[in-house]
This record gives C-alpha cells, structure tokens and sequence, in this order.
C-alpha cells in the first residue's frame, strides 16, 4: 500500500486501444502537494495514462490507488480535471456554466472567487459559443478549480493561449500548488514544466523513460552536450529528433 | 440533478432556431392541412371534359350526365383539346375524362389509376335516373357530431411533433454531447449517470408538454378543434407517451460518437413510425403483418389512445390497455438505455 504523503499511486497499468499499446505497465507515485508533469511526444501515452488516473476510461490491468485506498464517491468530489479538448454547453454563459457545475458539489469556492481568479469578470454573461479559445480555457480551468480540489489534473491547459494568458494560467497553478494542492499537469511546453513542476517523468511509446526533478534531469543528461542545458534538450535526447504523427 | 435540468432547459429555450421550428413545425402543418380542407381543392376526383371553349367554365352548358354536375367531391376541368386532355390523364393529373358531346357518353380512363376506376363507375351510375334507387338502397345518417379529418389529424401532428423532438431533442443532442466531449466533462464530476439520464429526461417531457400546450392553443384559435374527452386524461395520455418516446430517444443516446449514423438511426425508426402508427392515414385495411408491426411501436399506441380521448371521448380506465402498454415500453427504454449508456464511448 502507498505511504500517507501519497495522494495517488498507479501500479503496472496498462491499456491498448485495437491491439496497440498505450499505456505498457506504467508505475508510479505522486507526492501530496507535489506539481508532478508528464511530458512526452504526440502519441506516448500521456492523456490515457492521466486519464484512467481520473477514472474516465479503465484500465485493461493494473491498479490504482487514491489516498491510499481504492476510488470512491469522494474521489470526484475532491479532484478537479481540466481536459485537452472540452466543449461546454453552447448556450449557456460562464457565469451560469460555474453555477451549474457548482452545484455538483458538497463544497465549493464561491462562484464569484472563481470568476475573479481566472479573470472572467468581462465574459460572465457571455455564452460558451461566444468567447475565444483563450477564454475558454480560462473558464475550464476555473470549472477544475471550483470544488477547492485537493488533486488538479490539467491536460495541456495553456495550449493555445498568448504569453500573457499563458503567464497567468501558470501563476493560478502555482498558487494552487503553493497552497498544497497536488497538480498533475500534462504539457508540450518545456518551459511550463520546468516553471511549474517539482518532478517530471518523461514517458515514450507508453512506458515512463525517465522521472526526476527538473534540475536533476539536465544536470544528469546534458552533461556533455553542445546544446543548451534546459529541459527541451533532456526531452529530445530521450526521444529523439524525429517528427511523431 | 436540478441544475441540469434548468441548464438543459436554458439550452433549449435560447437556442432560438430550434425552439422555434419545435412550436412552428406543427402549428404549420395543422395550418397547411386546415387550408387544404377548408377550400375547394379537396374535391378527391378530378373529372376533365373536352373540348370546351369557355373560360371559365359554365358547368351546366356541358353535354355531360346532368348527375355529374350535382356531385360533390368531384372537381371538373375542361380542356380545351383532347391531345390537351390526354397528357393529363396519362399522367395521373385527372382521373378520368369524359368528352363533351352528347348524347352517347364517350370517357377514357387509366387502367393503373385506382381512382379513374372509381371515377368511372360513378359516371356510369350518373346516367341511371335517381328514381331508380329510391326503393332498393335506404339512407343512414351518422348520428352526433362527425369528426373532421383536421381533428382526427392534429394528434397525429402533435405525436409526430412529440417523437421527432424526442429522438433528435434527446438521442441526437446526446450524441453530439458525447463527441464534443461534454458529457467526459460532466463524467469528471460528482454527477452520476442516473442523475444526468433523469435530468434530461424530465427535461424534455416538460419541455415538449408546455411547446404542445402552446401548439395546441395556437391552433384551437384557427380550428376549433372538437375535444370529446377530458383535459387531465389527454394530458396523462401526452405525459404517458412523451415519457416513452423520450425514453426511446435515451436508448438511442446511450451509446456512439457519429451523429450521421445517429440521424440515419433516428430516421430509420421515425419514418416507419410515421406511416404505420396513423399520423396520416389509418392503416385499417393493411395487411396483418403491417398491423402487427404497428403494434410494436410506442408511437400507436399513444396517437390509438389520445384519439379515443379526443375525437371519441374515451376515459383513461377505456384506454388502459395502451397506456399500460405505454409504461411497460417506457420501463423498458429505460432500462436498456441505462444499461448501456456510456459517457464516452
């Protein structure tokens, strides 16, 4: 069984989707109050991997763990998930679309802390069919954030965005983090996780090829490289130069 | 499971293009079919005479039967040529036509026209002389009010309303949810399955039975429609059959991510819906099979028992058999659907 400052542990999960492999025997264990990032290219694995973690597709094998134990109606009332790729109600606006998914909860931030915190004071009666990209992921993250949840799974969640959006979005995550919420963070940019994230594995072909601080990973793997000494270079030494579908 | 309710309701309301073809398509079909018999264009048979030179036409100087000119249901067009004439009937544009010359009756009809067939034993019957019916057939009135085809007719409309917005309000939108990922969105909270299904279902029943009422109001102000039975059993009947039409859409929303496959699929369970569960026309001289195929769908019995309560003034215990029928389905849309429903596969 997983120790206490464990919030979740995953042990030899696999899944295939028509035969191929996604996910092949991944295991690990995140820390409470840890921001932990998955990184890897298109295709290695990543979304399906954090995805059985949230409980939204299962596992073909494998185990899971939550606090210790297995999930249980308390697993979705305290973990908020932004995805990669999420419609809302169309017709719905913002501020009603946070109302609507707080009420979900036994507990929730006011509506209105949310609103201010992801900046969504200028489009609360918007409709969801109305705002930009941006917005949008503004307010997805705002729908993760609304139950004060002790576990945060975040897909990508400043893809697409300006620096300036994108700097806020990591300035939220960090406070979220600074305030001992756990987040699990899925990105393509390097920067980001080195910003935000105290561990990172680094996963290919559906297998974690290397895990560590973000320090510790450059100060092993760009020992003796010509390349700038930053996470992007750590990234393509392990799995390649070659472009992935 | 309140906050879905009211999110799906607001979902409904403003979008505006749908809501409004929801209470517009019937109240135009009721209005379409009230001013096609309401007018002169539905005398069934269409008589054509040539030559006649005339415009318009002054019935009663044709050499025609002097009977034919009395009938009602009977449409007569002249033509001014018989090569004129004969394209029509070759196409089915009259049923029959006769030539304006006396005294020998001259007529050709359609041997693949049903009612050229009709048509043709009715012109002969208009040359034997009235009084030779007199002592051999004997004349009934139906006693009470008649039902006009507009009453029988506007459940029909209103069912097909009701099952269109059903599949398509509930099984298609589901469907399109599931694609676009909002019900993954939903599944990452505390919301169960159950919650979710009964939120939409309440939904749409409320939703459809308000839309029906405003339809039917709207159309009773043109129409006067003739309501034989009790208001409270005709809303139990419409509560009955929405919740198994709805509950068929469930079915149809458990499950994929194509919405052309489901709008195919949708299709493919309406249009037999359409024609055997008489919204149109009855289907009282089909073969048994056809019969039997009827039976099998929701939507006969709820327009079998709505008319008994409408246009014969039936109470509910007389329409028991179908409203349990209507139950037993609903039990059993349910369940399928909520066994198989998946969030997002």
């Amino acid at each position: 069984m997983s120790s206490v400052s464990t919030i979740i542990e995953v042990r030899q999960l696999k899944k295939q989707y028509n035969g191929n492999t996604a996910v092949d025997g991944i295991s690990l264990a995140i820390a409470k109050g840890s921001c932990f990032g998955l990184l890897g290219p298109n295709g290695a694995g990543k979304t399906t991997i954090v995805e059985m973690m949230e409980n939204i597709i299962a596992q073909d094998s494998g185990d899971i763990f939550y606090k210790g134990g297995t999930r249980d109606k308390t697993f979705n009332q305290e973990v908020g998930i932004q995805f990669q790729h999420t419609e809302l109600l169309a017709f719905l606006t913002v501020e009603e679309t946070l109302r609507t998914f707080a009420a979900f909860y036994h507990n929730h931030l006011p509506v209105e802390d949310i609103i201010a915190l992801c900046m969504l004071e200028n489009i609360k009666k918007s409709l969801n069919n109305k705002i930009s990209g941006g917005q949008r992921q503004r307010l997805l993250l705002g729908l993760a954030l609304l139950n004060d949840p002790e576990l945060i799974f975040l897909d990508e969640p400043s893809t697409g965005l300006d620096p300036q959006a994108r700097k806020h979005i990591w300035e939220i995550i960090h406070d979220m983090n600074k305030k001992g919420r756990t987040i699990i963070l899925t990105t393509h940019y390097m920067e980001e996780a080195e910003t935000l994230c105290d561990t990172i594995a680094i996963m290919d072909k559906g297998r974690i090829i290397e895990q560590g601080s973000p320090e510790n990973l450059v100060d092993k793997h760009c020992k003796d490289m010509g390349d700038p000494r930053n996470l992007e270079s750590v990234f393509l030494k392990l799995t390649g130069k070659r472009l992935r579908e | 499971m309140w906050a879905l309710f009211v999110a799906r309701n607001f979902e409904f309301i403003r979008d505006r293009a749908g809501f409004g073809w929801n209470i517009l398509f019937p109240f135009l079909i009721v209005a379409g079919f009230g001013v096609i018999f309401s007018s002169d264009s539905s005398s069934e048979f269409k008589l054509g005479v040539f030559p006649v030179k005339q415009d318009p036409i002054v019935v009663n100087e044709l050499k025609i039967p002097e009977k034919l000119k009395t009938y009602d249901h009977i449409k007569i067009v002249p033509f001014e040529t018989h090569d004129e004439a004969m394209d029509k009937l070759l196409h089915h544009k009259i049923d029959i036509l006769l030539e304006n010359k006396g005294p020998k009756l001259r007529y050709w009809i359609s041997d693949s026209s049903p009612k050229g067939y009709v048509l043709e034993k009715v012109v002969k019957e208009s040359i034997i002389p009235e009084e030779m019916f007199v002592s051999r057939v004997i004349k009934q009135q139906i006693k009470g009010e008649q039902v006009r085809y507009i009453d029988w007719l506007f459940p029909g409309i209103l069912g097909m309303n009701i099952m269109f917005s059903s599949l398509f309000g509930v099984g298609y939108v589901i469907v399109r949810y599931r694609r676009s990922g909002v019900l993954k969105r939903l599944k990452a909270t505390p919301v169960t399955a159950f919650e979710y299904l009964t939120a939409q279902l309440v939904s749409r029943v409320v939703i459809l039975l308000a839309t029906s009422f405003l339809v039917w109001f709207g159309c009773d102000l043109f129409f006067s429609f003739q309501m034989q039975g009790s208001y409270f059993d005709a809303f139990v009947i419409f509560l009955a059959g929405t919740i198994c039409l709805v509950s068929l859409g469930l079915i149809i929303a458990c499950r994929g991510t194509n919405e052309e496959l489901t709008n195919g699929a949708i299709n493919f369970i309406c249009w037999p819906m359409m024609f055997l569960s008489e919204v149109w026309f009855s289907i009282e001289g089909a073969s048994p099979w056809v019969k039997s195929i009827a039976k099998a769908l929701p939507l006969t019995h709820f327009l079998s028992a709505i008319r008994k309560i409408i246009n014969d003034g039936a109470t509910l215990s007389e329409v028991s058999s179908e409203m349990t029928i209507l139950l037993v389905m609903s039990l059993v849309f349910l369940s399928i659907g909520s066994l198989l429903f998946s969030w997002t596969r």
